[in-house]
């Protein structure tokens, strides 16, 4: 081989190569978790540096003064926690079956207008147990039902399931303000009716809403580890030709998974309603349908892992918020915050899944080189 | 009446038209970018930050000149969307990260960019830029009546958006660059094997078709709305992500089916004693226009009538 081929062959070689990683360590992925989280910091440091005039470490300090600095806040902290907890864990069923189940806000906000009508209409005619016990039947029925109709055509017909479920959600909010315009007061606003709340836990709100999610996702952590259904799901979501080839019926599956996620979804939603705001506003989920998507994927669908990353999110959220009041920063610092670590957390998989390979230089290009 | 119903809706219609034509042009690299609301929301912020800044460097309303006022937030904005789509494709095309989890935390991103952006800002001063976009380039609309009000009394952006819809077609079905793109979204495997550089031709749909789009949020804020800034522009992104279903994948069609959607979208408005809450109802409309449409394709399953192949699938090379 003569030096002009060596060289250009040199010259064409990559710096690297990449190749995709069987398994890895978990204290790696954590570690570069971890990393991915500093660099989130880090980047947020800078910004914060421009943009006041604060040092950054106050400033972050005071995001734990708004989570942790009394008994409330911190409460409102596990609350709204659970609350993101229960709309991801009922999306990951469907996620798990490769179905882009993108309604959680659709289905949540459509439980919850259903939850506040029935207060509305039929609040005052039947007596308290008998509304508790409608609201919640009706909440996971409709949420069922909205979560039903996509998965119906995606099985059937293998109608896009990502943007019909999206348009599920803009289905529902217009709902919502079709019944605040009709039965609204001036403003339009309902009325909150606390008369028809559920009974305070220990003196407070938020007990019942942690509690029931926290034996949420310990049966859905056992439904989708150790039950059949949970098998199946996994075998649709790998691929849906092995599940026909072992005899599952994917479209039965489909239907099923979704009716569950619907329900789960509303339950949340009567949980808005009648253990929070008893009175419905097309901003009752505030985008947790959507953010319940990101929690529950960076979780690797494991309803244990999602409780920290729901935390995080919450976590983030609730803090700088508090931190934005506090030093005159905007509100919408938290979008910014929570954004800048989802995408640094979402890029930094590439590492977990992927292993790079540096190119050693080879032998004839070294004796070149000599 | 019925004229200034059907401007409106056309002009509604064009802000649509951007959104989705950008969307497109996007997904036919293969990648179903859920980030446009946000994309939409940080091009159209910056539009009017660049727009304040022009403002203050002229030192006041009086001094703004036609093409300057028009020509700085847009160029602004095109920067803005693309910046974005810079680090969707960097996430999901070099990183290979999943697309609809990218995009979502695009959208949260953005929309929260765009609110900072506007809180620093006085948004008076972008608001007296409104009028060149309001402007109407062609001086033959007065003289020729109801006919000049419908077809040539728009701002310059209207006609920008379907020189671009005209001119993304094109390049999609008429030449080389187009038909490398496609493939790319149909079979990145194949594409590659023949030569095409997948990476390239992904980066620059998706950074292209954020731009694209977000002149969309700044037609809609600085003409159809203006100059006053309103939060609804992430809802108006999701109307474009549907569509761009709704035109299945064809940008030319995408000129009436955006009036179209214009015309759900204003009709209320415009309807005779209809009650503040049959409005709503009526707003529901292109959503659920939206679904019909999806459904009607998945079940005739034409070939031709199909989203690209590989749309929301990452291509790495090395897996089989």
């Amino acid at each position: 081989m003569n030096n002009v081929e060596v060289t250009a062959k040199k010259k064409r070689e990559p710096l690297f190569h990449i190749t995709k990683r069987s398994a890895i360590d978990w204290k790696v992925s954590i570690g570069i978790r971890a990393v991915a989280i500093l660099g989130a910091l880090v980047f947020m440091t800078i910004v914060f540096l421009f943009l006041s005039d604060e040092n950054p470490f106050v400033l972050y300090k005071s995001m734990f003064e708004g989570v942790f600095g009394n008994s409330m806040r911190t409460w409102i902290l596990f609350s709204n926690t659970a609350i993101l907890l229960g709309i991801s864990l009922a999306l990951t069923p469907a996620f798990k079956m490769k179905f882009w189940n993108c309604g959680g806000e659709g289905q949540v906000i459509i439980a919850s207008l259903v939850s506040a009508m029935l207060m509305f209409f039929v609040g005052d005619s039947v007596s308290y147990p008998v509304l508790v016990v409608l609201m919640l039947v009706s909440s996971l029925a409709i949420g069922a039902i909205w979560a039903l109709i996509p998965a119906i055509f995606k099985s059937k017909w293998n109608t896009n399931e990502t943007l019909f479920t999206l348009m599920m959600n803009y289905i529902a909010i217009q709902c919502v303000t079709y019944f605040l315009k009709v039965f609204g007061n001036a403003q339009g606003n309902q009325e909150p009716m606390p008369q028809f709340a559920l009974p305070k836990i220990f003196g407070d709100r938020y007990f019942l809403n942690i509690l029931l999610i926290a034996v949420i996702c310990i049966l859905m952590f056992v439904y989708l580890r150790y039950s059949k259904h949970g098998y199946e799901i996994s075998v649709v979501g790998e691929s849906e030709r092995t599940a026909k080839y072992v005899g599952i019926n994917v479209s039965k599956v489909i239907i099923r998974t979704m009716i569950i996620s619907g329900a789960l979804c509303g339950l949340v939603g009567f949980l808005l309603v009648a253990n929070g705001s008893c009175a419905i506003t097309t901003t009752i989920t505030g985008g947790r349908g959507f953010t319940a998507i990101l929690v529950s994927w960076l979780a690797k669908f494991n309803p244990v892992y999602m409780v920290l990353t729901s935390f995080l999110v919450i976590f983030l959220q609730q803090g700088t918020s508090y931190m934005g009041d506090i030093y005159r920063l905007d509100t919408s610092m938290a979008d910014i915050f929570i954004g800048v670590v989802l995408l640094f957390i979402i890029g930094c998989e590439f590492f977990i899944n992927y292993k790079i390979n540096f190119k050693k230089p080879s032998k004839e290009n070294k004796e070149v080189a000599k | 009446m019925i004229i200034t119903f059907l401007v409106s809706a056309i002009k509604f219609g064009m802000v649509l038209l951007f959104g989705s034509t950008g969307e497109t042009l996007t997904e036919k690299s293969g990648h179903l970018n859920l980030g446009i609301p946000g994309v939409m929301c940080v091009g159209t912020a910056v539009g009017c930050a660049a727009e304040v800044i022009y403002f203050e460097a002229c030192g006041g309303k009086l001094n703004m000149i036609y093409p300057l006022a028009v020509f700085i937030p847009v160029i602004a904005t095109l920067l803005g969307g693309a910046l974005m789509g810079l680090i969707y494709s960097f996430l999901t095309v070099t990183l290979h990260a999943n697309q609809n989890v990218t995009g979502l935390a695009m959208t949260t991103f953005g929309v929260g960019i765009s609110k900072y952006i506007i809180a620093v800002v006085d948004d008076y001063k972008f608001t007296a830029g409104a009028k060149f976009f309001r402007m109407s380039i062609l001086p033959f609309s007065d003289a020729l009546g109801d006919v000049g009000k419908l077809f040539f009394s728009y701002g310059i952006l209207v006609y920008l958006s379907i020189i671009v819809a005209v001119l993304v077609s094109f390049i999609l079905n008429r030449t080389k660059v187009g038909l490398h793109l496609r493939a790319v979204g149909e079979n990145p495997a194949t594409a590659d094997a023949a030569g095409i550089n997948v990476t390239k031709y992904r980066y620059i749909a998706t950074c292209t078709g954020c731009a694209i789009s977000s002149l969309g949020g700044l037609l809609y804020i600085m003409d159809y709305l203006n100059g006053n800034w309103e939060y609804v522009i992430d809802a108006i992104g999701w109307l474009c992500v549907a569509l761009v279903i709704f035109t299945i994948w064809k940008p030319v069609f995408g000129i009436f089916c955006s009036i179209l959607f214009g015309v759900f979208y204003v009709a209320a408005e415009y309807i005779p004693g209809i009650s503040l809450s049959d409005k709503e109802i009526f707003k529901m409309l292109p959503y659920l226009v939206t679904i019909i449409v999806l459904i009607i394709t998945s079940i005739r399953n034409k070939r031709e009538n199909q989203p690209p192949a590989s749309l929301g699938i990452n291509y790495f090379r090395e897996e089989r």
